[in-house]
C-alpha cells in the first residue's frame, strides 16, 4: 500500500504584484519503507516539496492546487488541529542545521518529553524512560546525563543524531530529512548516514531524503526524484538513475562531478545558470542551458513519459539516445 | 638530485589564539583557590609545507583542524606565534604590512564566500579597477579599463556588466568576479580558500574550471584549502592532509589516493559517498575531533584511532618518509602494524 501520494502538486508564492510558481504540477508516490531521494541544485524546488508535505507552507506560499495523499488521507484539506497530530507524530521532519533545529533554552530532556507529551498520555518519567531508549538507539552514550544538557554543551554530530532520536520518538511512518548532514563533516556525515538507513530499515520507515549531493542518494535511498526550476524532470529506480541517466540535465549533473573526469582535465560543465523562480523560460526550463534544445522545446512544456527504466521529462530523449547510441557504436 | 627552489616553505609554523584576553579573565578558581591560568586554542601546529612553482597544492581537513588558519598566515592577515614563511626565498613573516605591500601583488587570496568577499556598494567596474590601480600607478585610465575588461573576459563576464553592482549577480558569477579580481594583477600564487563550497555543483565544474584555465595559461600556482576530497583528486598535484593543526600526510595527490597510508587519511578517503557501489565499506571512526584547547600530549588522532597504542598517548609522531615519497606522520605506519 502506498504511504504517499503526490498528484499534481502545485505550490505558489504570492508576490505584490503577480505570484511565482515555486513547484509545478510534481506527483510521485512512496510506499511504505521506501526510501526516496529528491536531488537537485539549490531553488529546484526540493525543500519546498519537503514543507509542503508537512504542510508547513506559511505565506506568501501556499498550495495552489494538487492532492498530498498521507495513509489515505488529504493533508491539504486538514484542519491545522489535525494536522499538528500528524506531524510529529506520523511524520517528522530533519532539518539542515543541527544548531538551530533545537531549542537552546531548554534541555535535550524537556525537547524530548515535551513532544512525547504533546502526542501520548505518558508521565514525565514515563516519557524519560523513551527518551533513553531512543537515545540509545542512535548510540548516544550516557543518556540519562544527555537528558540534562543543553544543545550548546553538545558536539554538531552529537545533535543531529539527537534530532534524529526526537524524530523517531513516536515511531512515525515517514521520515523527511532535508539536507541532514550538509552542515556536518564527512566522516561525521557518514556515520550519519549510516545511522538513519539502519534506522530506516529495522523500524520499515519511509525516508523522503532531499539532497544535493549525488553520492549520498546513491547510497542511501532506492528511487531517485531529479528536480529543476520547480518540476521533476527525472524519476525511477536510484541505480539506474546513477548510472544511465536520460535527461540532460541530470547527465550534465552527473558528468560535472569532477570524479567522472581524468585529474586535471576539464570538467563537463553545463552552461549558464539554473533560473531564477520569477523568470522560468517558457517550454522547457532547461531549455536555455540545454545542447539538445529543439524549436519546440522553447515553447512547450515536456510531460513525464515513461522511457526505457525512468520517467522523464524531454521531448528530446529519444535522439538523446540515439545519438548515444551512435557514439557507442562510432 | 636538485629540486627546483619552492616558491613558498613554510618552516614548524605555529598559530596560537588566546581564548582569555586581559588580566581579569585569566583567574581561575581552581580547588578553592585563584589561580591564573591562560587558554590558547592551538589552532596550527608545527607545520611545514613546500609549494614549487606551478603546483597545486591542496590543503584538506575537517572543520576546525585549521587550514583556513594556515591560508591566513601566509597570506599575512594573520601573524604566526611561531614558524617561518619564505616567499621566492624571502622571509615574509615578520614584515610590516607596508613592507608586505609589494607582495600582495604576485599573491593573491580567493575567498569561500562570494557574497561577502565583495563590496556591495561598489560596482564591478569599482571593485576589479582599484587593485589594477594600486599596484600599477603609471598606467592611465584606458590602460585600466582595457585590462579589467580583459580579464572580465577571460572569466566569462560580460565586460558591459561592468556598471552592475555584486547584488545583480548569482552566486557562480560572484565568485568568477572575485576570481577576476585576484587576476587583474597578474599575481603568480593564488591561495584559494573554499573556492567552490558555497557554489551548487553544475557551477562548482563551472569555476574549478575556470581556475584550472587560469593555471594553465598563466601558469599560476596555487594553495587550495578545501574539504572536497574529489576536487582535491581532480585539482591538486600535492596533498597535506591536516588534523588539528598538524599534518598527519603529505604527498603526491595520485600516490595519496592510491595508497593512503596514516588512518586519518584513509578514514576520510572511505567517508566520501561515491556514486557508484563499488567501494571498499566506510570506516568508522569513533568520537569527533577533540577541542583544539587542550591538545593530547601524544598523537592527535589517538583519541579516535583504531590502531592506537600507549605510545601513541604519550609521544608525538613526527612526519616520516615512505619509500613512495610520502610523509606520513604516524607511529602504527612506522612500526609497520597497520595492515597486519
Amino acid at each position: 500500500m502506498s504511504l504517499l501520494s503526490v498528484r499534481d502538486l502545485s505550490v505558489k508564492f504570492a508576490m505584490r504584484d503577480n505570484t511565482v510558481t515555486a513547484l509545478n504540477q510534481i506527483s510521485f508516490d512512496l510506499c511504505k519503507g521506501e526510501r526516496l531521494g529528491i536531488v537537485g541544485e539549490s531553488g529546484a524546488g526540493k525543500s519546498i516539496t519537503g514543507f509542503a508535505l508537512m504542510n508547513l507552507l506559511s505565506r506568501p506560499g501556499y498550495i495552489d492546487s494538487g492532492k498530498i495523499q498521507f495513509l489515505g488521507e488529504d493533508i491539504t484539506e486538514m484542519s491545522e488541529a489535525k494536522m499538528r497530530s500528524i506531524r510529529g507524530n506520523q511524520m517528522a521532519m530533519i532539518f539542515q542545521d543541527p544548531m538551530v533545529t533545537l531549542n537552546p533554552v531548554l534541555t535535550i530532556g524537556q525537547q524530548m518529553v515535551e513532544t512525547l507529551q504533546a502526542h501520548r498520555k505518558l508521565s514525565k518519567s514515563e516519557a524519560e524512560q523513551i527518551a533513553i531508549v531512543k537515545l540509545r538507539e542512535v548510540y548516544i552514550p550516557s543518556p540519562e546525563e544527555r537528558l540534562n544538557q543543553y544543545p550548546h554543551e553538545l558536539s554538531g554530530g552529537m545533535r543531529q543524531r539527537i534530532i534524529i532520536a526526537i524524530a523517531l520518538l513516536l515511531d512515525p511512518q515517514l521520515i523527511i530529512a532535508d539536507e541532514p548532514t550538509t552542515a556536518l563533516d564527512v566522516t561525521i556525515q557518514a556515520d550519519i548516514m549510516e545511522l538513519l538507513l539502519e534506522l530506516c530499515e529495522s523500524n520499515k520507515v519511509g525516508l523522503i531524503l532531499i539532497t544535493h549531493d549525488l553520492g549520498v542518494v546513491s547510497q542511501m535511498t532506492e528511487r531517485t526524484l531529479v528536480m529543476y526550476a520547480g518540476r521533476i524532470i527525472e524519476a525511477g529506480r536510484t541505480r539506474e538513475i546513477i548510472n544511465d541517466p536520460q535527461h540532460p540535465y541530470t547527465q550534465g549533473l552527473i558528468n560535472a562531478l569532477p570524479q567522472q573526469t581524468k585529474p586535471g582535465q576539464r570538467l563537463k560543465q553545463i552552461p549558464g545558470n539554473m533560473p531564477s523562480l520569477t523568470a522560468i523560460p517558457r517550454g522547457c526550463p532547461f531549455s536555455p542551458r540545454c545542447e539538445y534544445a529543439q524549436d519546440h522545446c522553447l515553447t512547450e512544456a515536456p510531460k513525464p513519459v515513461q522511457y526505457t527504466h525512468v520517467e522523464v521529462a524531454c521531448h528530446e530523449v529519444n535522439r538523446l539516445h540515439s545519438d548515444k547510441a551512435e557514439e557507442m557504436i562510432g | 638530485m636538485s629540486a627546483p627552489q619552492p616558491l613558498l616553505e613554510i618552516r614548524n609554523l605555529e598559530k596560537r589564539f588566546e581564548l582569555d584576553r586581559g588580566f581579569l579573565e585569566t583567574l581561575k578558581f581552581k580547588g578553592g583557590k585563584l589561580v591564573q591560568e591562560k587558554r590558547e586554542v592551538h589552532a596550527v601546529n608545527n607545520v611545514s609545507l613546500e609549494v614549487a612553482p606551478g603546483e597545486a597544492l591542496c590543503v584538506v581537513g575537517e572543520s576546525g583542524c585549521g587550514k583556513s588558519t594556515v591560508a591566513r598566515l601566509i597570506a599575512g592577515l594573520l601573524t604566526p606565534s611561531a614558524g617561518e614563511i619564505h616567499y621566492a626565498g624571502e622571509r615574509i613573516d615578520d614584515r610590516s604590512r607596508r613592507a608586505l605591500m609589494p607582495l600582495r601583488k604576485k599573491m593573491q587570496m580567493i575567498f569561500q564566500n562570494p557574497y561577502a568577499s565583495l563590496n556591495p556598494r561598489m560596482t564591478i567596474q569599482q571593485a576589479l579597477e582599484e587593485p589594477v590601480r594600486y599596484h600599477n600607478p603609471a598606467l592611465s585610465k584606458g590602460e585600466v579599463r582595457d585590462k579589467v575588461a580583459e580579464v572580465m573576459r577571460s572569466v566569462g563576464v560580460d565586460p558591459s556588466w561592468a556598471g552592475r553592482y555584486p547584488h545583480e549577480f548569482s552566486g557562480g558569477q560572484r565568485q568568477r568576479i572575485a576570481i577576476a579580481r585576484a587576476l587583474t594583477v597578474d599575481p603568480e600564487f593564488i591561495i584559494a580558500d573554499e573556492p567552490i563550497s558555497a557554489l551548487d555543483v553544475s557551477i562548482q565544474a563551472q569555476v574549478l574550471n575556470l581556475m584550472l584555465e587560469a593555471k594553465d595559461e598563466r601558469g599560476l600556482t596555487y594553495l587550495f584549502i578545501t574539504h572536497d576530497l574529489s576536487v582535491v583528486q581532480h585539482f591538486g598535484t600535492k596533498v597535506a592532509v591536516l588534523y588539528l593543526g598538524s599534518v598527519c600526510e603529505l604527498s603526491d595527490t595520485a600516490t595519496l589516493f592510491e595508497n593512503p597510508k596514516h588512518p586519518y587519511t584513509r578514514a576520510l578517503l572511505s567517508a566520501v559517498p561515491q556514486l557508484k557501489d563499488d567501494h571498499p565499506n566506510h570506516i568508522r571512526l569513533r568520537g569527533e575531533i577533540p577541542t583544539p584547547i587542550n591538545l593530547p600530549q601524544g598523537c592527535p588522532f589517538e583519541s579516535r584511532c583504531a590502531h592506537a597504542n600507549s605510545r601513541c598517548q604519550t609521544e608525538k609522531p613526527r612526519p616520516q618518509q615512505q619509500p613512495d615519497g610520502a610523509l606520513v606522520a604516524c607511529h602504527a605506519v612506522e612500526e609497520d602494524r597497520l595492515d597486519g
